[in-house]
């Protein structure tokens, strides 16, 4: 299966600049499906991403993230060709993770 | 070792261990009342926080301290989103010693909606997309030097986030 993840890093001058998109339903657990039944809660918890052994940026998401989430951040002290791993964790306890190359 | 002295020396490992867990858990006891830096220090999901209906609720959950306005936090926000479901939120600041980023939207169901750590050497600017049930007013929180300030800006929604 394909990732769940897509990464773009890409360094602009001395920031690494990362756009992250995840395919995740992230459901809130208050809406219903077409049969009146609850949909229940499933939505990613943390997300984590990683150079060089550091964690460069901690995400905690409650249920208000929209479905197929997008993050955009930028880190310092990253190379072209570093490696960059990222990984989530939702409340179902499935994971995914990814490494990138930062271009 | 004889066969009699081998009980003894393994109960006084025991005791031993005991007392190790017993300070252990007295370090853990002491750096959780502490929760200052709870949001920053520690990279634990702040289930409860997410919890809160209301944003004081959270804000006290999450940061226990009072948070205050600056002009130092740009919020970019749309005046109006036509879907709910996906409202894209971006915070940038000129603040220093940034260690978190937080997103409150006061009029959800659960009005935290995300948290960010951002570590030394990681630009304090995040953006996202969120959802939102209905117009709100939108806080951006940026805890800087151990202070929270905070910026807050109003989006019309014309269709809720939450589809049924």
């Amino acid at each position: 299966m394909a990732s769940s993840i897509r990464v773009r890093a890409i360094l602009n001058g001395e920031n690494a600049e990362v756009q992250t998109l995840i395919q995740h339903p992230m459901d809130t657990g208050l809406v219903k499906d077409a049969k009146g039944e609850l949909i229940p809660a499933h939505y990613i918890q943390q997300l984590t991403f990683t150079h060089k052994d550091k964690t460069v940026f901690l995400a905690d998401w409650g249920t208000a993230v929209s479905k197929d989430p997008y993050v955009k951040f930028a880190f310092k002290g990253a190379a072209k060709g570093d490696e960059l791993k990222v990984s989530w964790v939702d409340n179902k306890g499935a994971t995914d993770s990814l490494t990138a190359t930062i271009q | 070792m004889t066969a009699s002295s081998g009980p003894w020396a393994n109960r006084r490992l025991i005791l031993k261990g005991a007392g190790l867990v017993a300070l252990i858990g007295l370090g853990n006891a002491v750096l959780h009342a502490a929760p200052v830096f709870a949001a920053t220090n520690d990279n634990k999901y702040p289930e409860d926080a997410f919890k809160q209906k209301n944003a004081g609720d959270a804000i006290k959950a999450l940061y226990g301290r009072d948070h205050e306005a600056s002009d130092k936090i740009k919020l970019d926000a749309p005046e109006i989103a036509e879907n709910g479901g996906v409202v894209p939120i971006a915070v940038t600041t000129s603040l220093p010693n940034v260690t978190s980023i937080s997103f409150i939207v006061a009029e959800n169901p659960f009005a935290l909606a995300a948290s960010y750590h951002i570590p030394e050497g990681t630009v304090p600017a995040v953006a996202n997309r969120l959802k939102m049930a209905k117009t709100s007013n939108v806080i951006a929180l940026v805890e800087s030097g151990g202070k929270l300030y905070s910026a807050t800006k109003e989006v019309k929604v014309t269709v809720g986030g939450c589809g049924g």
